[in-house]
C-alpha cells in the first residue's frame, strides 16, 4: 500500500468517512460542470426536493455542444439550443457560477479551469467528464465521474470512492527537440497499455517531467485516463506557483504566503512508498502517433504499423479490428499516410502553448491542397491570447480556418465532424470507432506541431524535418 | 411495457443472457456521442450501440430476436472503457439490461453501474468461454444471477463469478444509492471543512 505520498495525503485531508460498503466518503474542493453530464443531475436534485449543499464550489462552463463557427444565440442545433439553456437556468436557480459564451473566460472546461486560478495543489477536484484528470497538474487529485456522482457532489459536496493505488512513472532524460509532452503520454499508453492504469493514480515524476511547462504537464496528466488511470498527478513546484501567482481565485499577500508553505508540504516525501514504479528514458521518446481505433496503438514516426506476427492475445484481435476500420496494411509505414482533415484544439493540445508550437511549422508555409485544416482554442482566454501574438493572422495566411473556442472534432457533439471514412490529425486525445462524428471516420491521434506538419504535406510527417 | 428499474435490495437477477463479444468495447460505442445532446435519459434504450447496430444490419446481438427481453449481458475484457459517461449504464439499463459479466470493467464505468443498482460480476476467460457455450445450446437460456452465492445458475450448471466486497455488500443490503448516505455524516463533513488549508484562508 503506498504512503507518503501527494495522493495518500490529499486523499487523507478529503476523508470524511468510511461508508458501509467498504468505500470511503469523499469531500471534493472544486467541482465543475458543463451542459452534458448536469442536466441529468440536477434533474435528479430537483425530483427529490434536495438543495445544492455548496454552490459556491461548483463553477459552470459550456463547451461541448457549442459551435465554433457563429456562436449566435439560439444556436442553429435546436438540441445543442436546449442543453444551454437548461444550464442557464439550472446555474441562474441554484446560485452556480456560469461562464458562459462571450464572458471572456469560456471554454473547454479543463482549459478554462486552470486559467482562472480555480484548480489548485491539494485540491480534490471532480467533473462529469473523464478528462478532469487534466487538473492533476497542478498537484490536486482531480478525476472524472458519472452523472449519478455529479448529483452526489451537488448534493453534498462528496462522493463515495474506493482508494486507487499510486505507480510512480519516472522519467530520466529530457524530451527532444520535435518531441512534446503529447508524445510522451502516447508513449507510456502505448507501453503500459489502456487498461494498464486500471485501479492506479499515476504520479508522473523525473527530471523530464520537472523541467516541463504547465501546459505540458496539463497535456500528460489529460491523457492518464486514456492509460486507465482515473487520475494523474504532478507534485507542485516552483513552476506551479509561478504559473498560479496572481490568477483569479489565487490568495495573495500573507495568505499566498501560507499556501505556498502548504503546497510544499504536500509533495510526496523522498521517502514515499509506491504501490509500483515504471521508469521511462524521455530521450529516446520520438514523435508518436496512432495508427488505430484504441490510444494505445501508438508508433514512433519512424516505425511500420505492427505486423500480426509482432502482436498476441487481446493486443492481435484488436489490431486486426484496427487495420480493417482504418484501413491500413500491417507493415506498411506511418509516415506518408494521406490525410484529409487537420484539427488543431481540445482539452489535451488547445492551449496557447500547443498553438504556439503550431504556427511555429505553419510560419511562411501553406496547407497542402484539398486539406481541411483549422485551429480551435481551448478557451476564450487562448484565443485572445493567441490574437495578441498574431496567431490568428499567421494559421489563416498559411491556409487554417480559425475558430471560436470549444470542444469542436474532439468529438461529435457539435458541427464540427468528419465526414464519410476521412481521416483525421487530430491533437486531441481519443481514436474511438467513430468518435470524430462519423461512423466510419478516422483518427490519428499526434501532438498539434505534428497535425501542422501533416496540414502542409498532406501527409503524416515527421514533424523533426521541419523545425 | 415499461420496464422497472433496479430498486432497493438486489440479490437475484433472472432472465436471459446476452452474449457481446470482444475486448476493449468503450462507451463511444455504446452510446455514440451524438445522442449524448439531451437533457434527459428516456430517450436512450433504443440507441444503445446504434452505429454498431446499423454497420451489421439486424444482426447485432441487441437486434437477435432470440436475444429480445435479455437481462444479464456477458463481456469479455474492459468493458465500458472510455468516457465517464452515465448514459452508457443508463442506455443498457434502459434496454433493459440488469446485471453485467465480464472479464473486466473499466473503473468510471463500473461505478457508473453500481450507482444504477447493475452489478458487474467478473469470471475467467475460461469461464466466459465456457458461459458462451452453454448459452449457444440451450434455446430457452434463462438463468439465475444470484448475488448471495455469486453463482449464475441455469438447470445443473453453476459457474461462479466475483463482485467485490464493499460493492457487493451496497447492492445486497439496497445501500448502492450513495446520495441519502453522503447526505449523512454531517459532523465529520464539518469536521473535515474546518481542516482544509484552501477553505481557511491557508491557516
Ligand atoms: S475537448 Fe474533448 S476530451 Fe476534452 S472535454 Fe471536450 S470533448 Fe471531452
Amino acid at each position: 500500500m503506498s504512503s507518503g505520498t501527494l495522493y495518500d495525503k490529499v486523499w487523507d485531508l478529503h476523508r470524511v468517512a468510511d461508508l458501509p460498503g467498504g468505500s470511503t466518503q469523499l469531500f471534493i474542493g472544486l467541482h465543475l460542470i458543463h451542459e452534458v453530464t448536469s442536466p441529468q443531475a440536477f434533474a435528479a436534485i430537483n425530483e427529490k426536493g434536495l438543495k445544492v449543499r455548496f454552490p459556491e464550489r461548483t463553477i459552470a462552463t459550456v463547451d461541448h455542444i457549442v459551435p465554433t463557427t457563429s456562436q449566435k444565440r439560439p444556436f442553429a442545433d435546436p438540441l445543442a439550443e436546449e442543453m444551454l439553456a437548461k444550464l442557464e437556468e439550472n446555474c441562474t436557480n441554484f446560485g452556480i457560477k456560469l461562464y458562459g459564451l462571450g464572458s471572456g473566460n469560456q471554454g473547454v472546461v479543463h482549459v478554462m479551469a486552470p486559467e482562472l486560478g480555480l484548480t489548485q495543489p491539494g485540491m480534490t477536484v471532480a467533473c462529469g467528464d473523464s478528462h478532469t484528470s487534466t487538473h492533476g497538474a497542478f498537484g490536486a487529485i482531480a478525476f472524472g465521474i458519472g452523472t449519478s456522482q455529479v448529483r452526489d457532489v451537488l448534493a453534498s459536496q462528496c462522493i463515495s470512492m474506493n482508494k486507487l493505488k499510486v505507480r510512480r512513472l519516472w522519467f530520466e532524460g529530457s524530451l527532444s527537440k520535435g518531441v512534446y509532452a503529447k508524445d510522451l503520454i502516447l508513449h507510456v499508453i502505448r507501453n503500459l497499455g489502456v487498461k494498464g492504469g486500471v485501479g492506479y493514480a499515476y504520479e508522473f515524476a523525473g527530471p523530464a517531467i520537472e523541467i516541463l511547462s504547465m501546459e505540458e504537464r496539463m497535456t500528460i496528466c489529460n491523457m492518464a485516463i486514456e492509460g486507465g488511470a482515473r487520475c494523474g498527478y504532478i507534485n507542485p513546484d516552483e513552476i506551479t506557483f509561478e504559473y498560479l501567482a496572481g490568477k483569479k481565485n489565487v490568495p495573495t499577500g500573507e495568505a499566498w504566503d501560507r499556501a505556498v508553505k502548504w503546497w510544499k508540504r504536500l509533495s510526496s516525501d523522498k521517502k514515499a512508498q509506491f504501490d509500483d514504479e515504471v521508469i521511462f528514458n524521455a530521450s529516446e521518446i520520438a514523435p508518436t502517433v496512432t495508427w488505430g481505433i484504441t490510444p494505445g496503438q501508438g508508433i514512433a514516426i519512424d516505425e511500420c504499423i505492427p505486423k500480426t506476427e509482432a502482436l498476441k492475445g487481446s493486443e492481435l484481435s484488436i489490431a486486426k479490428e484496427a487495420y480493417s476500420y482504418m484501413d491500413l496494411k500491417p507493415g506498411s509505414p506511418i509516415e506518408g499516410v494521406p490525410i484529409n482533415v487537420c484539427f488543431i484544439g481540445s482539452c489535451t493540445n488547445g492551449r496557447l502553448s500547443d498553438l504556439k508550437a503550431a504556427a511555429k511549422i505553419a510560419k511562411g508555409r501553406h496547407v497542402a491542397r484539398g486539406i481541411k485544416a483549422f485551429v480551435v482554442p481551448g478557451s476564450e482566454q487562448v484565443a485572445k491570447e493567441a490574437k495578441k501574438e498574431g496567431l490568428n493572422d499567421l494559421f489563416i495566411s498559411a491556409g487554417f480556418e480559425w475558430r471560436e473556442p470549444g470542444c469542436s472534432m474532439c468529438l461529435a457533439m457539435n458541427p464540427d465532424k468528419l465526414e464519410g471514412n476521412q481521416i483525421s490529425a487530430s491533437s486531441s486525445n481519443r481514436n474511438f470507432k467513430g468518435r470524430q462524428g462519423s461512423s466510419n471516420g478516422r483518427t490519428l491521434l499526434m501532438s498539434p506541431a505534428m497535425v501542422a506538419a501533416a496540414a502542409i504535406k498532406g501527409q503524416v510527417t515527421d514533424v523533426r524535418n521541419m523545425l | 411495457m415499461k420496464s422497472i428499474f433496479p430498486k432497493g435490495v438486489i440479490d437475484k437477477i433472472t432472465g436471459k443472457c446476452l452474449v457481446l463479444s470482444g475486448n476493449d468495447i468503450d462507451t463511444d460505442r455504446i452510446i455514440p456521442a451524438r445522442f449524448l445532446k439531451c437533457v434527459s435519459f428516456n430517450q436512450l434504450g433504443d440507441k444503445v450501440f446504434a452505429d454498431d447496430r446499423i454497420s451489421l444490419k439486424g444482426t447485432h446481438p441487441f437486434d437477435l430476436k432470440v436475444n429480445k427481453g435479455s437481462k444479464i449481458l456477458i463481456v469479455d475484457e474492459n468493458f465500458g472503457c472510455g468516457s465517464s459517461r452515465e448514459h452508457a449504464p443508463q442506455a443498457l439499463m434502459r434496454w433493459g439490461i440488469r446485471a453485467i459479466i465480464g472479464n473486466s470493467f473499466a473503473e468510471i464505468f463500473y461505478g457508473n453501474c453500481l450507482a444504477l443498482g447493475i452489478p458487474c460480476a467478473t469470471i475467467s476467460k475460461n469461464e466466459i468461454n465456457n458461459l458462451k457455450e452453454l448459452i449457444k445450446q440451450d434455446q430457452e437460456n434463462i438463468w439465475e444471477f444470484n448475488l448471495k452465492q455469486q453463482l449464475l445458475n441455469h438447470k445443473d450448471n453453476r459457474i461462479s463469478f466475483k463482485i467485490e466486497s464493499g460493492p457487493l455488500n451496497m447492492l445486497r443490503t439496497g445501500k448502492w444509492d450513495a446520495t441519502s448516505q453522503l447526505m449523512g455524516n454531517k459532523e465529520e463533513l464539518n469536521k473535515t471543512i474546518l481542516n482544509l488549508p484552501y477553505l481557511n484562508k491557508f491557516n
